[in-house]
């Protein structure tokens, strides 16, 4: 049983237990129904022609040949998307890569679509189509792309957030700034200041299930679209957009999730299959190849940080100040405005500067990826925290503790700080037994902080008693890792019921109003807020229908465990002629006392807590040829209230995971041609089972004031210190500064070779 | 009298100011009077704006009402993964 | 021209047609309907399509239809014994060894394929014979521990 002291000083029954997953027999036995499981009557195979070109004019697309083809249904191109009326530039951004129109951005890039009545017929058709292109000059580097005679990939993109907006066209989207205090001043008063560049790769989210759908559109404008997808709401309202249907009419159903991290947010072939769909009048399946989902699916920004900061020989950091520029592929984003929010956020600094540059680059189009655009900035941050505490002479973390942000501390991105978790997460660690475990050779051990803000956003949910007194709890928020049993769990707790009597479910977009997509590790909690209103609804319901059954007045029912009781003292009171009634024994009479008991809660879950976790890890490096191995990680968290803590260190364990092969092996590779040469787990290797050890987790429960229970997401910060951890710990191990991610052997090879050149 | 400070991003469609003065009692009533003083601010306001209040950020709801000389920072909508 | 295959899946007598070029993946999820083979790249790299053939774990993806002839398949479909499941499925759940479970099917023919060699492996032998089977969302560890756990069980039975 956990105790939640710090809000109510209530001691959970149901919540900080550990049962089975409802969902988990479907997903042992073969059962449970992912994107591409799922099948529709006279249904089409889909298939996407995409440019082979990184850059390039689309002078001309001829489908003759391909329509003629027997077996060939519909065929679509940019020509069948309609921006007619549609002002939303980031939907625009979101048809032009669906279907590019004008020109190729990335190799990759959609250019038509074929329907047909097989996989073999489809793949003839596609090459029956002609695309004649004008190729153009190309840029995938980040640096390069920024510099004065770089291709342009858009000239008509003017530099938003400088004024004056600048009159000339660069590769250069957006400029955001934030920081407070005067960090000239700040540095005159530091006695160490160091200035760094740190560079990262780009990497996927790696779902193991690529993008699937099945879309079924009518003549008469009605549509059924059956998706892995991290948001159906989202999903819906936005391709209803695309395709001028009405929402109403677009039944969108989640199927189960083989994995997201931000990838499943956004539209890649949806609007395309209902477009073959409607041209067709047939149902249309279209599953990603594995190769597709890296060219064509969004990864995360490579990036470039140029970063300075100023410390005392007593250990405060006085000034802080770094520009960062994240690629978003061909489109404008906000990433690098997200990297330049957190980098400084776990410090309580007087001085901070960061300008954020989003650039344009001949890469697929960026997306969210667990803690978007963290982990880079942290990379930079944290890597200069350890330099800084080794040239003063102090321990890296006792420079962490003195200068971590607290209550009351603004923050670098702007608002003052609630309660936070930096802190105690720091003094867990140096507590934490790994801090003092010995070293073996060619072993170094580092650590690094992270933060990610969190998210709440709207959220609408349903709870349903059954005659017997189980209760159904839906939502429409997406369960990617678990949510169903945290959710189930929370429903038990408010109600008073056993676990097992609830049964959380999804809804598809016809049965519940508008929710969010599981992203800004919102899924837990602000479908539990929701859940919670919509219990409280249902209870005070519950206690009107005691009421009558009782014949007295509302006001002398007691809700307590479950169970309605008579009389004003309530729990304890013997001298009641009426003895309690539970769920099950007031269901049993809904129908005499106002039909079927239900609650209902629709909201916007504002106040989500912000995240911080601290890392440890140790890495042993072989000095002759670079190749590292993880020995031993720890990750440190706070989750606020852990709901299901197996689940919440499955969090913590995966996005540590994911950090780590960032932070070694994971990147897109281009050639001169600016073509993907990786597009594949054997080229783009993800950590497997023997790359990693065990990964230790220490849960903190520092409550959300914000939250009933006291909830903070937890999906999305592990992710964020790994990078620079293991930069730290191969730094320490190789006694060189490691400043380009991932450190692959080869990488880590060079910087032990020009560190001993420059020794020489 | 609300202090509402800008981030880096917004200044310069308000005249470069770091901070704004506004009396308010609902983020609604905020925005509105912000839209109407600087009106380069207002397609921002639309669709890149999260309202910090007091250090918890309000990303949507126009119907929070603003405390009494709470301290109001205006910063970009944040998404995730 | 469809070439008519007869095989023995999960113990069953199962007649299915396919494409001479087709992949026993491909058959097993559109022609047998046995969905719970999954297809996470096509290419042999990702273990989501493990089954076991004539007792060898093989990815389906990389195997034709018309391979399968007079040959023994198991599928995560075949792991239960009747409404008992295996105590590799039992310990998946209890260690909370998936979260979003694409993978699972996979792991759980591999560690079975592992199980019936060794009953008794290290957790270095359980992480090298998984070292074919990618997941994305544990790090691992929680699979690793539910084999470990699994094969202790199997040994006390």
């Amino acid at each position: 049983m956990g105790k939640d002291t710090q809000l109510t000083d209530r001691v959970f029954k149901s919540v900080g237990t550990r049962p089975m997953r409802p969902d988990g027999i479907d997903k042992v036995t073969g059962r449970a129904r992912y994107g591409a499981d799922h099948n529709m009557s006279g249904q089409l195979h889909g298939s996407i022609l995409r440019s082979p070109h990184a850059h390039a004019s689309i002078k001309s697309i001829d489908t003759s040949k391909a329509e003629k083809l027997k077996g060939v249904k519909a065929i679509v191109t940019a020509k069948d998307f309609k921006t007619k009326g549609i002002t939303d530039p980031d939907l625009l951004d979101i048809i032009d890569n669906c279907m590019a129109s004008k020109k190729a951005f990335y190799d990759g890039h959609a250019v038509a679509a074929v329907a047909a009545v097989d996989a073999k017929t489809a793949k003839a058709a596609l090459k029956l189509i002609k695309v004649e292109y004008k190729i153009l000059k190309h840029v995938t580097d980040v640096d390069e792309a920024v510099q004065p005679k770089a291709p342009l990939l858009n000239n008509k993109c003017f530099t938003k957030g400088v004024d004056p907006t600048p009159d000339k066209a660069s590769n250069i989207a957006k400029r955001s700034e934030f920081g407070h205090g005067d960090v000239a001043e700040g540095f005159e008063a530091a006695d160490v200041v160091i200035e760094r560049t740190f560079k990262t790769g780009q990497s996927h989210q790696g779902y193991i299930e690529p993008h699937a759908c099945v879309a079924s559109v009518g003549p008469d404008g009605t549509g059924e679209l059956w998706v892995c997808t991290q948001g159906h709401f989202v999903f819906r309202q936005q391709c209803a957009k695309i395709l001028g249907l009405d929402e109403a009419k677009l039944k969108v159903t989640s199927s189960e999730i083989g994995g997201g991290f931000g990838g499943k947010t956004h539209l890649w072939v949806e609007p395309v299959a209902l477009a073959l769909s409607r041209k067709a009048n047939r149902p249309v399946k279209l599953v990603m190849s594995r190769e597709e989902v890296f060219r064509a699916s969004g990864p995360t920004s490579a990036t470039s940080i140029d970063i300075k900061m100023g410390v005392t020989k007593d250990g405060v950091i006085t000034a802080a100040e770094a520009e960062l520029r994240y690629t978003s592929g061909p489109y404008a984003g906000s990433w690098a405005t997200l990297g330049a929010m957190t980098s400084f956020a776990c410090y309580d600094l007087k001085n901070v500067k960061t300008v954020g540059l989003e650039v344009l680059v001949n890469r697929p189009k960026t997306t969210a990826y667990r803690a978007p655009s963290a982990p880079m900035a942290a990379f930079a941050v944290e890597s200069m925290i350890d330099e800084l505490a080794d040239r003063i002479g102090m321990k890296a973390i006792d420079m962490r503790i003195q200068n971590a942000a607290k209550e009351g501390t603004r923050s670098s991105y702007g608002p003052v700080y609630g309660p936070i978790g930096i802190g105690p997460t720091l003094d867990a660690a140096k507590k934490h037994p790994h801090m003092s475990a010995p070293l073996g050779p060619n072993q170094g051990r580092g650590m690094a902080c992270g933060f990610w803000f969190n998210f709440g956003g709207q959220s609408c949910t349903d709870l349903n008693i059954g005659s017997d007194g189980t209760a159904t709890i839906t939502v429409g928020t997406i369960d990617v890792g678990g949510a169903r049993a945290s959710l189930a769990l929370v429903v038990a707790e408010e109600l008073g019921i056993p676990y097992d009597q609830v049964k959380a479910v999804i809804a598809d977009t016809t049965a519940l109003g508008y929710n969010e997509m599981t992203d800004g590790s919102r899924g837990t909690f602000a479908s539990s807020m929701s859940a919670i209103q919509s219990c409280r609804m249902a209870i005070a319901d519950m206690r009107q229908r005691a009421a009558t059954l009782w014949e007295i007045d509302v006001d002398e029912v007691v809700w307590e465990n479950g169970h309605a009781y008579a009389g004003e003292s309530g729990l304890n009171d013997s001298n009641s002629n009426h003895p309690p009634l539970s769920i099950a024994d007031l269901a049993k009479s809904a129908d005499k006392t106002g039909g079927p008991i239900a609650g209902h809660a629709q909201i916007v879950a504002d106040g989500a807590g912000v995240s911080f976790a601290t890392h440890i890890c140790d890495i042993e490096v072989d000095p002759e040829t670079g190749q590292t191995r993880v020995v031993r990680y720890t990750v440190i968290q706070d989750a606020g209230k852990a709901v299901h803590p197996t689940y919440v260190e499955g969090q913590f364990q995966g996005g540590a995971a994911q950090g780590i092969g960032w932070a070694l092996n994971e990147e897109y590779i281009y050639g001169e041609d600016g073509r993907l040469q990786n597009a594949g787990f054997l080229d783009y290797r993800i950590p497997v089972c023997s790359d990693l050890p065990m990964i230790d987790t220490q849960i903190l429960e520092i409550p959300n004031p914000n939250h009933p229970y006291g909830i903070r997401g937890v999906g999305e910060t592990s992710i964020v210190p790994p990078l620079a951890a293991i930069g730290n710990a191969v730094s320490n191990a190789t006694q060189v500064r490691m400043t380009h991610v991932p450190m692959s052997p080869p990488r880590i090879l060079a910087a032990i070779h020009a560190e001993a050149a420059s020794d020489d | 009298m609300n202090k509402v400070f800008l981030w880096g991003g917004l200044r310069p469609a308000a005249g470069g100011a770091e901070f704004v003065e506004i009396e308010a009692l609902t983020i609604r009533e905020l925005l509105r009077k912000l839209a109407e003083r600087h009106p380069k601010l207002e397609t921002l306001i639309d669709s890149e704006i999260a309202v910090s209040i007091n250090g918890t950020i309000y990303q949507d709801d126009w119907s929070k009402k603003i405390p009494k000389d709470a301290e109001i920072y205006l910063l970009p909508r944040i998404e995730g993964g | 021209m469809s070439v008519l295959v007869s095989s023995i899946i999960n113990g069953d007598n199962i007649e299915f047609a396919c494409e001479p070029d087709e992949t026993l993946l491909d058959a097993l999820r559109d022609r047998v309907g046995m969905t719970g083979v999954k297809e996470g790249c096509g290419t042999g790299d990702c273990g989501a399509c493990s089954i076991t053939l004539d007792g060898a774990l093989v990815c389906s993806c990389l195997v034709l239809g018309a391979e399968a002839e007079g040959r023994s398949i198991e599928t995560v479909e075949g792991m239960s014994d009747g409404n008992v499941l295996h105590p590799l499925q039992q310990k998946f759940l209890e260690h909370a060894a998936l979260q979003c479970g694409i993978c699972t099917p996979g792991f759980l023919i591999a560690a079975k394929s592992l199980l019936e060699k060794n009953n008794d492996p290290t957790e270095e032998e359980v992480r090298y014979a998984l070292a074919g089977n990618l997941c994305r969302c544990t790090g691992y560890d929680k699979i690793v521990r539910a084999v470990l756990d699994a094969a202790k069980q199997m040994r006390k039975a």
